[in-house]
């Protein structure tokens, strides 16, 4: 349960090898939270150590994003481990090479199912048990990548935007439920997942991310932007003529 | 099925949703009890618990505020017996037209009889009264094996009456309870004020005086620094006789209407208590109280109730609500009263409800709170930065001292520290498996501290 303060006691990680996801964990970890699942392809081993050494226990349950069939029963299996779910970070997500997609469309319609429709099934799933348990907060990481699609990036920015949409369906279908949607929108992060794309102005750290992601579930707020700025900043960029939008290198 | 209802406690914090009936009769209580889900159930009162003790995520929630009907008072026996969801007001009222008076009330008369048992509450007379619990004679359990049990303090099942006293209610459904009353020959207290410089003024002079008066309370300045911390008024009373009321007041002794509320307003916005608001309300509170006054005539309903003069006071604290914070420490633990106090002095806590009580004789509830010492009951806005810790550093100095917090206050302790702090905790489990074998009665403040 969530108590006055905002500690939380379990949280569960889709998305269990996530560097920005971890950063949220270990935030959350850090406000109190006990239990821990890191949810990945094939289990997580490596995880911060400070997990552990800030007290909570931490179980890894295998997950594939690309198995919609499945799942339904990771969320239920989740359950029996550790009881309600206070907090789930959805954080899995294929950033891929724009260049190597337009080569390859079946790889990038690969990537874009792990993206977005990953979530779908996964998201179904744990909103049908936040709304059944009556509390708790699906955090869902979008960027800002799918707020308005790029040129340089727009297979992973086209997921990123559907993904966004269906965050907010979500959250308002929820809505009264005692349960709730958090959409965090980053900027470029710096991580192992985007090692291989120049920096983008405003930059965050998952560290960053997961300082605003705290504060949004402290405060009730349905959409957050890692850092701030990013939302006047993407609210002007929404105005831009096409033809300039087009043009802008990242 | 009627949509989920959100839910919270009167700190407006951690809202959850429930789905909520009403029963109007013990059967319709047992009835929703058996209906129950694998969610769980749980009643509801009033809700004026402030943290999450009267929600049930996702289960069924009974709100018992329907289970009413006329109090029957038995004077010879000095005892009323009242349906649970009479609340404490309508009690006070029916009983003062009788010339009697409830045993104990809490702080607001918004509060039903069957919440209150559950919580055990007290009152000013803590000291020389202890807790309601010790007044109960008997009470009407529902339980979710579809029995109803007849509880009392010399009955056959006296664990499961006392597990139910202060058991939050997790041991079942309270439909009706018997009480015991006392005779008052008017509707006044006459009441002793006296303003303390400080902390130490404060403790000692409750120290000295307590036991000369059946109501004690203080209320506390915490904001107020350096020697001035923990000044406070003391307002200490009989219930009047009489004679001690001035000639007008005599004619209609017993003349009881408490003032219609005044409304707060509906929406307040973020941090509008702060520091400087609550620092200068305390200041003027304090410097508008009399440094000495003897034998004032006051309407019980505003020496008992004063908060209740204004419906929704809660909102003041604005969207984020309020965190309420009770302890006791064992008397010779003032060392630990006083760092808490500068404590929240240090860090500006702004709370402007700060009430400090020496209480007395527990009832043997294994999860009924009051133990002799030491309490102090202070409100906090639930938004003040780097409150969870504040508190858990506090909630860490009480457990050096035995002392514990109140769980119908609570709404953010950790698990392991109330299970230290209620060391009766897996006795009282027992009792209750026995009258819940299912597990259906659940709390969120059951789950957040794994109380079951």
């Amino acid at each position: 349960m969530r108590d006055s303060v905002g500690t939380v006691r379990t949280v569960l990680l889709l998305g269990g090898r996530s560097e920005i996801g971890l950063a949220i964990v270990e935030r959350l970890v850090r406000d109190g939270a006990r239990e821990v699942v890191l949810a990945a392809r094939g289990g997580v081993e490596a995880y911060p150590s400070a997990l552990t050494a800030l007290g909570a226990t931490v179980r890894s349950v295998d997950f594939d994003a690309t198995l919609p069939d499945t799942h339904v029963k990771v969320v239920d299996h989740v359950v029996e481990l550790v009881g309600d779910l206070d907090v789930v970070v959805d954080a899995f997500g294929v950033l891929g090479d724009q260049a190597e997609f337009e080569a390859d469309p079946a790889a990038a319609a690969r990537a874009a199912a792990v993206t977005y429709t990953g979530h779908v099934s996964v998201g179904l799933a744990v909103a049908a048990r936040l709304r059944a348990q009556g509390h708790g907060a699906l955090v869902v990481l979008s960027s800002v990548a799918g707020v308005r699609v790029r040129r340089f990036n727009f297979v992973y920015g086209s997921a990123k935007a559907g993904l966004d949409g269906f965050a907010q369906g979500l959250a308002d279908s929820l809505h009264g439920t005692g349960a709730r949607v958090l959409v965090v929108r980053p900027g470029y992060v710096p991580t192992r997942m985007s090692a291989h794309v120049d920096p983008a102005p405003f930059p965050a750290t998952p560290g960053r991310v997961a300082e605003a992601v705290a504060a949004g579930l402290r405060s009730g707020a349905t959409t957050v932007w890692a850092p701030r700025v990013l939302g006047p900043v993407f609210a002007g960029m929404r105005m831009l003529p096409r033809a300039v939008w087009r043009r802008l290198g990242r | 099925m009627n949509p989920p209802t959100l839910l919270t406690g009167w700190g407006r914090t951690a809202p959850t949703a429930a789905h909520v009936v009403r029963p109007r009769t013990a059967r319709q209580a047992a009835d929703a009890l058996a209906s129950a889900g694998p969610r769980g159930a749980l009643a509801r009162g009033l809700g004026r618990s402030y943290g999450d003790a009267a929600q049930a995520a996702g289960g069924l929630v009974l709100d018992c505020t329907e289970l009413t009907g006329p109090p029957r008072l038995d004077p010879d026996r000095g005892e009323v017996t009242a349906p649970a969801g009479t609340s404490m007001g309508r009690l006070i009222t029916a009983l003062l037209r009788e010339g009697h008076f409830v045993p104990v009330t809490p702080g607001t008369r918004h509060v039903t009889l069957g919440g209150a048992i559950a919580a055990d509450v007290h009152g000013k007379n803590h000291h020389a009264d202890s807790s309601l619990g010790a007044h109960v004679r008997a009470l009407t359990l529902v339980t979710p094996d579809g029995r109803t049990r007849r509880l009392s303090p010399d009955g056959d099942d006296t664990d499961l009456f006392w597990a139910t006293v202060g058991g939050m209610g997790l041991t079942g459904v309270i439909t009706e309870a018997t009480i015991a009353v006392h005779p008052v020959e008017t509707a006044y207290a006459r009441v002793d004020t006296d303003r303390t410089g400080g902390l130490d003024a404060t403790l000692d002079l409750m120290a000295r005086t307590d036991d000369d008066y059946r109501y004690t309370v203080c209320w506390l300045d915490l904001l107020a620094r350096g020697a001035a911390t923990g000044r406070g008024v003391l307002t200490r009373a009989h219930h009047a006789r009489i004679a001690d009321l001035p000639r007008p007041l005599r004619r209609d002794p017993l003349h009881h209407r408490p003032t219609a509320p005044v409304g707060a307003p509906p929406w307040a916005p973020p941090r509008l208590l702060n520091r400087w608001t609550v620092g200068a309300f305390n200041a003027a509170y304090h410097a508008a109280a009399p440094e000495r006054r003897r034998g004032q005539a006051q309407p019980l309903s505003s020496f008992f109730h004063p908060l209740d003069a204004v419906r929704g006071w809660n909102r003041v604290y604005g969207p984020h609500g309020l965190v309420q914070y009770q302890f006791v420490v064992p008397f010779g633990a003032e060392d630990t009263l006083t760092d808490i106090v500068t404590g929240l002095s240090r860090a500006g806590a702004p709370s402007f409800l700060a009430v400090l009580k020496r209480m007395g004789e527990p009832t043997p509830g294994p999860l009924s709170f009051p133990r002799p010492g030491w309490t102090l009951a202070l409100d906090l806005p639930a938004d003040l930065p780097g409150l969870g810790r504040l508190l858990d550093g506090f909630d860490e100095r009480l457990l050096e001292v035995g002392g514990r917090l109140y769980l119908a206050k609570d709404s953010r302790a950790r698990a392991e520290t109330v299970r230290a702090m209620y060391p009766d905790l897996p006795a009282w489990r027992r009792v209750r498996e026995r009258a819940d074998p299912d597990g259906v009665l659940v709390s969120d403040l059951a789950r957040r501290l794994r109380l079951v």
